[in-house]
């Protein structure tokens, strides 16, 4: 086909013709990824100070298993290890975060940022050797219709926790711990019904594009999907920010304002 | 008249070229396949670029400007830096011919391996086909492509890694999704769409529909449900379970 020895040699790492800052929008994925990645890890292992009032981190919700009157089943199960350290966060945490990291948007982002494959657009690579999403590893990430299946089901545990922060002690009740996990709520909504592979499974599947009330949620998540990026982030320091929210309340750094 | 300086590639292979500095008069609404014209009246009448439109529709002045793929035609003198050389390349994944001419002849062989059309037969009497518009319009985004094979430059699979003989580029993944959904389209092309012609090799950096001066949306549009019928038919067991029990 092409005769390679034609072709120019390939680009040395990280040289290009380019004048523009090509390489912040890979430099803010890595340090708002990273960010997410050790401050995700660590707020889920560290096991508490996740709940306050009505209020739960959405890094926790669903607690299946916990201290916190949240929990769908009572304290430590019994099978737990002795040895092991116990954090509620480990039995739901790995589904939304299998979500993204399998996410079409955040493949992307993540090989440029972490992997300099490439870093930017037209910028040389660090590797001569290419084997993409062909082969075990990364072919693995075609497992992502699966994590969706568990991320709509999470939809609901969140929903459920939205409704569940305005039931205060006192009654009924709206704080901005209740507002910020409302907006949560929103946020991870759009990311969620946004996403490739429900697009696909709604309709894009089928030569012939769905009618009724099926075309329209397929036109809902293509307009979703259409800023998905947006949201991917918007809902990656939504979730973050209501974690910092409730930590911060339950460990006494900040008083939970009600507005009512 | 204020003047510009255009740093330009020249040559006639990949191992023998060199930039060579040309001070033109610019003037206001030129375009960088202007400013290339009057060097090539000015300075070097020897020296080789395609056009043809000048409109952004036929596709044939693509180039590397400042090291991104963009049509000259419509790339506005006013968007660039010109406190400092404008950059001027050749495309980068295809043989150079001479100067800003690459050979993308590559690109018409690997189309014609790809199935053609095959439509069911007609709905009506009168040999005619009836189609729902929304299925039209989705299958006509990728029809605006003018072939400037500007994303198969900017792929890095085929730019830095030269995977030509294995794999085809966003320009013809498209192509294989405008067929493939195509409503009456009865011919299948999974199989070599993940066999033969790479693309698995796709990791999703947008750089295609980043480039692309159509604004078609290659990665979402096309790739990404190209990938994910793959996944339906080689990799969803319960899927494919699931359509064994209902039968769609």
């Amino acid at each position: 086909m092409a005769d390679s020895k034609a072709l120019p040699p390939p680009t040395p790492f990280l040289k290009t013709s380019r004048t523009d800052a090509w390489w912040i929008p890979s430099l803010l994925t890595f340090l708002g990824l990273g960010f997410f990645l050790v401050y995700g890890t660590w707020a889920i292992l560290v096991g508490k100070n996740y709940t306050y009032g009505p209020y739960i981190s959405p890094l926790y919700g669903l607690e299946l298993w916990g201290d916190s009157p949240h929990a769908l089943f009572g304290a430590r199960p019994g099978f737990w290890p002795a040895w092991l350290p116990f954090t509620p966060g480990i039995f739901i945490a790995w589904a939304p975060a299998g979500f993204r990291f399998t996410c079409y948007y955040y493949r992307g982002a993540y090989y440029k940022a972490f992997w300099a494959d490439p870093v930017a657009c037209t910028v040389g690579e660090p590797r001569s050797s290419y084997l993409g999403e062909n082969w075990f590893p990364l072919v693995m990430q075609n497992v992502h219709r699966y994590f969706l299946y568990f991320a709509l089901a999470l939809m609901l545990v969140l929903a459920y926790d939205a409704v569940e922060s305005t039931q205060f002690e006192d009654g009924f009740g709206l704080g901005v711990g209740s507002l910020l996990t409302m907006m949560n709520v929103v946020l991870i909504g759009g990311y969620t019904f946004g996403c490739h592979a429900l697009r696909h499974l709604l309709g894009g599947r089928a030569d012939s594009l769905p009618v009724g009330f099926k075309g329209a949620c397929y036109d809902g998540v293509s307009a979703c999907n259409r800023n998905h990026m947006k949201w991917a982030w918007a809902s990656l320091f939504g979730v973050l920010f209501v974690d910092m929210y409730v930590r911060s309340c339950a460990m006494g750094f900040i008083p939970d304002l009600r507005i009512f | 008249m204020p003047q510009a300086t255009f740093r330009i590639s020249r040559g006639d292979s990949a191992t023998h070229s060199e930039f060579k500095d040309y001070a033109v008069e610019i003037s206001e609404g030129m375009v960088v396949l202007d400013a290339v014209h009057l060097v090539q009246m000015v300075h070097a009448p020897d020296l080789a670029a395609r056009w043809n439109c000048k409109a952004g529709k036929c596709g044939s002045c693509s180039a590397e400007i400042n090291g991104m793929p963009r049509l000259m035609c419509m790339t506005r003198l006013s968007d660039l830096d010109l406190s400092v050389p404008v950059k001027i390349e050749p495309m980068k994944t295809f043989r150079r011919i001479k100067d800003l001419v690459t050979d993308v002849s590559w690109n018409f062989r690997v189309k014609e391996k790809i199935k053609k059309f095959k439509p069911r037969p007609a709905d009506n009497a009168d040999g005619t086909w009836n189609m729902a518009q929304r299925d039209v319009d989705r299958v006509q985004e990728f029809r605006k492509c003018i072939e400037c094979f500007l994303c198969q430059d900017v792929c890095h699979v085929l730019r830095d890694h030269q995977k030509h003989d294995e794999f085809i580029g966003p320009r013809f993944i498209m192509w294989n999704a405008a067929l493939e959904m195509h409503p009456l389209d009865t011919d299948d092309r999974l199989k070599e769409l993940k066999d033969d012609n790479g693309l698995g090799y796709c990791n999703i950096t947008k750089c295609c529909t980043k480039v692309c001066p159509e604004h078609i949306a290659i990665t979402d549009n096309a790739i990404i449900p190209m990938k994910e019928r793959v996944v339906d038919r080689y990799y969803d067991p319960l899927g494919w379970l699931w359509s064994k029990a209902t039968g769609t």
